[in-house]
C-alpha cells in the first residue's frame, strides 16, 4: 500500500472512501437495520446510490459548501448516510445528542450556525421548532419518519425520501456539481464537528479533519487487523466521537458492516441476533449485563446454579491465561473446554458475544471483577483511552497485554508525554484542528507544537510502558492537611459494587472525605424483592435502613482498601448519604455521556454537602427534577447521614512528613 | 346542531365527517336495575368521542351497547344511518368495530406478537387444512398479516417485547398490546374502555399520544371511556357526560367544563 502524507491512494475524504467501497465491496453488506421484525440490508453500492440521491437532493435545497448541518436522531443507516451526503456536498455534519433538551440543542445549533437540520422524527422536529425563533441562520429541516408530521407547515420542512427523490430527478443536471464538490475535498477539509459533552461549562465544537479521522481509522484498524468481514452494532450516541470512528471512520476505511438496532429498547435482542465481531461499550453496559446475568443465575435452578458457580470459578482461574495464550496445563484446558460447552458458550450466546473477536471499553474505569468476568469467558475485552480531541485513540491495549488497571500503550502514530504535574499530553495525526469559534480554548488545550493536554493525571508504568490514569487532573486536589485527594479513585472502587450506580466523593480543601451514593435500582430492587422488602419508589428504596446498612458495609470495605494506599489513605469516606434521586443528565448532574459533573452537583446539593460536614444525623431537602418532556417538578426527602468506619492513617501521615 | 351528514374542520385542522353511529333513546335494564336511561348521542367519522362520568354512571354499559354486546330494551343503534340488528361478536368485528377492555383481556400465555396476530383472525379466509400444511393462500395470508402486525408493533413502539409472553409484562404495556390487537384488525371505529386506568403520568402521556396518532394516521374514529378528566379534555373532540344512567351533558370539552350539571355531578352539591 502506498502511503503519503496526503492519504493512501488518494483517499482523502470519507466520500472518496465510499466510492472505493462501492466498487471494491459492491455487493457486500454495508448497513443492516431491523425493521418490522426483519433485518433489512444495504450493500455498499446501494449505500452509495442512497447517499448520492440525498447529496443531490441537498443541492436542490440550496446547500452551500461550508454550511453546517445538524443531524439528530438515534443510530439509523439513513442518518449515517446523511453525514456522508453532507460531506459530499462540501458541508459539515454536526451530529447532536438525540436525548438533549431543546435548550441544549439551541445552544449548539446557534453556536455552529446550522442552516439545515436533519431530524429523525417528530420528537426531534418539535424540539428544533421550539427553539428555531432564536436561530438566525437556521433555514430548513429534513425529517426521516413522517409519523405525526403530516399536518405540519411544510414550507421549511422536507421529508428525507422526498429530498432523495428530488435528487434522483435532478441527477443529470446536478451530478457535475456534486462531482466538483466531492473532488474539492482534501485531507485538510473538515470531516465532522463534534460537540464535547462538557463536564464543565458549555459544550465546545471540536473540528476534526479528514486527516484526523482517516489516519486514526487506518491506524486503529491495522492495530486490531480489522477486516471487511467485521460486524458491529451501532447503538451508542451518534454525537459521540467513538461512534463516529467505529461506525463511520473504521467502517468506511475497512468496509465492514454497521448494524442498527430496531429501537433503543431492543438493543440487547438485536445484539444477540447480530453477534458482532467487534464491539464497543462503556463500562456501564458491561456492568449492567453482568448484573442481569447474576440476577438471573440467582433465580436459576440449584443444579444450574452449581454448575455455573463451579465452571465460573474455573474460568476465573485459567480463562484469562488461555485467552492470552499463556501456558496452561492440559487438564485445566480440558476442563475449560467442557465449561465452554456447558456454561461459557451458552452464556456468551445469550449476551450476544459468541462472535466477538475484539471488544473495547473506555470512558470510565471498569471494575476489575467485571473486566475479568468477561475475559475469563474468553471474550477479548480490552481497554482504550481516548477523547474527542484525539479522534478517540490515545492509548489502547494490544492483544496479550490486557490488564484492568492500565489503559494500554500509545496507539500507533500517537506520541505521549507526562508533564511535571502528572498531566498526560499527546500528539498525533488524529489531533483535532481547533475548537470552533473558540481560539482561546484551542490555545489553552493545544500548544503550537501540537501537544494536547488531556486534563487527566497519570503515569507510564515502568517496564511495560502502559499508561495508568489516576484521575481528572483538575479533580486531583489537596485536603486541608495537604494529603492528596483523588475522588475518582475512591468513586470507582465504590462503583464496582453492583448495588452502587454512582458515587460522588467530596473532600478538596476539607479535613476529611464524604460521599453521595446513588443506588442501582436493578440490583438493589432485585435484592429487595428477594428479601421481601416492599417499596413504592426509588426514593423509598434508597432510604430503606437495610439498604443503608448494605451501602455502609460497602463504604467501609472500600475504606479499608483505600487505607492500603499510603498516598491516598486520606481519601477514606467518613460520612455518606444515599441520594433520593438518581443523578440525571436531564438535570445537568451528568453529561450526556453519563459522566459526573462534580461542580454542579456540589452546588446543587450544597445543603446536603454541608450536612455531611456539620455532623447532623439527617437532613431535609427539596430538589428540582426535570421530567423527560422537559417539565420541572420538586421532590423532597429527609435523608439519613451515616458515619462509616475508617482505618486510622497516622502511620502514613508521618511518612508523608 | 350540525346536520348528520355535514362535515366540519376542528381547530387543529382535522376534518370530522358525518355521523357514523347514532344512539337513539337507549334504555338498558338488568332486571330491575336501570343502567342506562333514555340516552341519545352520535359519533362522527374521524372524531375522538369521550364518555365520562362518575363510578357506576353506566359508561361501560354504554360502550357495550355501542359494541353490540348488550342489546338495549328500548331505543335503537343506527350504524351508517341504518338500524343495526343483533350481532354476534365476530359480526361486530367484521363491521370494522374493535375494542379494548377495562380489565385487559389478552391471552396471557401467548407472546405479544401472537396476541396481536389474533386480531387478524377475521381477515383470514384460508381453510384449516391449508393453514395446517401452510401452503399457497395460507402462507400468503400469514405473511401479509404478519406485516400488518409488525407495522402496528412498530407504531406502538413495542418491538422490544415482541416475543415476550404477555403474562410477564407490566400493566401499562399490556394495555398497549391490547390496543395493538384492536388496531391490527384495521377498524373504522375503535372503542377504548378506560385506556388509561391505573397508569402513571408518563404512561398516560404515552397512551394519549398513541391515541392521537392512531386517530391522525389511520383516521380511526375513537370512542373512549375515561376517568381522568384532564386526559379527556385534552384528547377528545366531543364529550358525553353520564351520571346515574342519564346523560347530563354533551358537547366540546370547553362546553362541558362550564356545564353546571357536570360540575355538580363531579364535585357534588350541597343539600340544604
Amino acid at each position: 500500500m502506498t502511503q503519503t502524507s496526503e492519504g493512501v491512494n488518494g483517499l482523502t475524504s470519507v466520500p472518496a472512501l465510499l466510492q472505493r467501497n462501492a466498487t471494491e465491496f459492491a455487493d457486500k453488506a454495508a448497513y443492516r437495520e431491523k425493521e418490522l421484525g426483519i433485518w433489512q440490508n444495504w450493500t455498499w453500492s446501494e449505500t452509495a446510490d442512497e447517499i448520492d440521491a440525498l447529496s443531490l437532493g441537498l443541492l436542490t435545497l440550496g446547500i452551500n459548501e461550508g454550511d453546517f448541518v445538524a443531524i439528530i436522531g438515534r443510530n439509523r443507516p439513513y442518518l449515517y448516510w446523511a453525514m456522508v451526503a453532507v460531506q459530499s456536498v462540501g458541508a459539515v455534519p454536526v451530529p447532536l445528542y438525540s436525548d438533549a433538551s431543546a435548550e441544549e440543542m439551541a445552544y449548539v445549533l446557534d453556536h455552529c450556525g446550522a442552516r439545515f437540520v436533519i431530524a429523525a422524527d417528530q420528537e426531534q422536529v418539535d424540539k428544533v421548532r421550539d427553539v428555531q425563533e432564536g436561530l438566525s441562520q437556521f433555514e430548513k429541516m429534513i425529517y426521516l419518519d413522517p409519523r405525526g408530521l403530516r399536518k405540519y407547515d411544510h414550507a421549511n420542512l422536507h421529508q428525507f425520501s422526498k429530498v432523495q427523490d428530488a435528487g434522483r430527478a435532478a441527477l443529470s443536471e446536478l451530478m457535475p456539481e456534486l462531482n466538483r464538490r466531492r473532488e474539492a475535498l482534501n485531507y485538510d477539509s473538515t470531516c465532522v464537528m463534534l460537540y464535547t459533552s462538557g463536564t464543565t461549562g458549555k459544550p465546545k465544537g471540536v473540528v476534526l479533519s479528514n486527516r484526523n479521522i482517516i489516519e486514526t481509522s487506518r491506524h486503529s484498524s491495522e492495530f486490531d487487523s480489522l477486516s471487511a468481514g467485521e460486524d458491529i452494532l451501532a447503538y451508542l450516541p451518534m454525537a459521540w466521537v467513538g461512534d463516529f470512528i467505529f461506525s463511520l471512520g473504521q467502517a468506511y476505511w475497512t468496509g465492514f458492516c454497521v448494524n442498527c438496532p430496531e429501537s433503543v429498547d431492543t438493543m440487547m435482542t438485536d445484539l444477540r441476533e447480530i453477534g458482532p465481531t467487534y464491539y464497543f461499550a462503556p463500562p456501564r453496559v458491561f456492568e449492567t449485563q453482568l448484573t442481569t446475568v447474576m440476577i438471573r443465575m440467582e433465580d436459576a435452578s440449584p443444579m444450574k446454579k452449581r454448575m455455573f458457580d463451579y465452571f465460573m470459578a474455573h474460568a476465573k482461574k485459567v480463562g484469562p491465561d488461555i485467552l492470552d495464550g499463556n501456558p496452561v496445563n492440559g487438564f485445566d484446558k480440558l476442563k475449560y473446554k467442557l465449561g465452554d460447552l456447558l456454561v461459557y458458550g451458552p452464556l456468551k450466546n445469550t449476551l450476544g458475544f459468541s462472535r466477538v473477536r475484539i471488544g473495547y471499553t473506555a470512558g470510565e474505569a471498569i471494575g476489575p471483577e467485571i473486566f475479568d468476568f468477561y475475559r475469563s469467558l474468553g471474550i477479548n475485552l480490552k481497554q482504550l483511552y481516548g477523547q474527542t480531541e484525539a479522534s478517540v485513540f490515545i492509548t489502547q491495549q494490544p492483544d496479550g497485554q490486557v490488564r484492568s488497571d492500565t489503559v494500554g500503550v500509545p496507539s500507533p502514530g500517537v506520541e505521549l508525554k507526562i508533564a511535571e504535574n502528572g498531566e498526560v499530553f499527546y500528539r498525533s495525526e488524529g489531533t483535532f484542528v481547533e475548537y470552533y469559534k473558540n481560539a482561546e480554548s484551542t490555545a489553552d488545550t493545544k500548544d503550537p507544537e501540537g501537544w494536547v493536554a488531556t486534563g487527566d493525571a497519570g503515569f507510564i508504568e515502568e517496564g511495560t510502558g502502559h499508561l495508568r490514569i489516576i484521575d481528572r487532573a483538575k479533580d486531583v486536589a489537596n485536603m486541608s492537611d495537604g494529603a492528596l485527594f483523588a475522588p475518582k479513585y475512591v468513586e470507582n472502587k465504590l462503583k464496582f459494587y453492583p448495588n452502587i450506580l454512582e458515587a460522588v466523593v467530596f473532600g478538596a480543601g476539607r479535613d476529611r472525605c464524604t460521599a453521595f451514593i446513588n443506588i442501582d435500582l436493578t440490583a438493589v430492587g432485585n435484592w429487595a424483592e428477594r428479601n421481601n422488602i416492599a417499596y413504592a419508589s426509588y426514593q423509598e428504596l434508597a432510604g430503606h435502613p437495610r439498604v443503608l446498612e448494605t451501602i455502609q458495609e460497602h463504604v467501609e470495605t472500600v475504606n479499608k482498601s483505600v487505607a492500603e494506599d499510603p498516598m491516598l489513605s486520606g481519601c477514606q469516606v467518613h460520612r455518606f448519604l444515599v441520594l433520593h434521586k438518581q443523578l440525571d443528565a436531564d438535570d445537568g448532574e451528568l453529561t450526556r455521556t453519563q459522566k459526573v459533573r462534580r461542580k454542579i452537583i456540589g452546588e446543587k446539593f450544597e445543603d446536603l454537602v454541608n450536612a455531611l460536614y456539620d455532623g447532623s444525623p439527617e437532613i431535609y431537602t427539596e430538589t428540582e427534577v426535570t421530567y423527560e418532556d422537559g417539565r420541572k417538578g420538586m421532590i423532597s426527602a429527609t435523608l439519613e447521614i451515616r458515619d462509616a468506619k475508617v482505618v486510622p492513617v497516622t502511620a502514613s501521615k508521618i511518612a508523608a512528613e | 346542531m350540525l346536520d348528520n351528514s355535514e362535515s366540519y374542520v376542528t381547530e387543529d385542522g382535522r376534518t370530522i365527517g358525518g355521523v357514523v353511529m347514532e344512539m337513539k333513546n337507549i334504555t338498558l335494564r338488568f332486571g330491575g336495575v336501570v343502567a342506562i336511561k333514555d340516552i341519545s348521542f352520535d359519533i362522527r367519522e374521524g372524531e375522538i368521542r369521550a364518555i365520562i362520568g362518575p363510578n357506576g354512571a353506566g359508561k361501560s354499559s354504554m360502550l357495550n351497547v355501542i359494541s353490540g354486546f348488550y342489546v338495549p330494551q328500548e331505543g335503537e343503534v343506527l350504524f351508517h344511518g341504518k338500524p343495526r340488528p343483533q350481532l354476534r361478536p365476530y359480526e361486530v368485528a367484521q363491521q370494522g368495530i374493535a375494542r379494548t377492555f377495562q380489565n385487559i383481556a389478552l391471552f396471557e400465555g401467548m407472546t405479544v406478537l401472537d396476541n396481536v396476530m389474533t386480531g387478524r383472525l377475521n381477515k383470514m379466509s384460508s381453510g384449516l387444512l391449508a393453514q395446517a400444511i401452510w401452503r399457497g393462500k395460507a402462507e400468503k395470508e400469514e405473511i401479509e398479516n404478519r406485516e400488518k402486525a409488525e407495522k402496528i408493533i412498530d407504531f406502538l413502539e413495542i418491538q422490544h417485547i415482541r416475543k415476550t409472553p404477555v403474562s410477564r409484562l407490566p400493566y401499562g404495556l399490556k394495555k398497549r398490546v391490547e390496543l395493538a390487537r384492536a388496531l391490527v384488525s384495521e377498524p373504522s371505529i375503535l372503542l377504548l374502555d378506560e385506556p388509561m386506568a391505573g397508569m402513571n403520568v408518563e404512561e398516560k402521556e404515552d397512551m394519549s399520544r398513541f391515541i392521537l396518532d392512531v386517530n391522525d394516521e389511520f383516521g380511526t374514529t375513537i370512542a373512549l371511556i375515561e376517568h381522568d378528566m384532564g386526559v379527556v379534555m385534552d384528547l377528545s373532540d366531543r364529550v358525553v357526560v353520564m351520571d346515574y344512567g342519564k346523560k347530563i351533558g354533551d358537547g366540546t370539552p370547553s362546553d362541558i367544563r362550564n356545564n353546571q350539571a357536570v360540575i355538580d355531578a363531579y364535585l357534588g352539591v350541597a343539600h340544604d
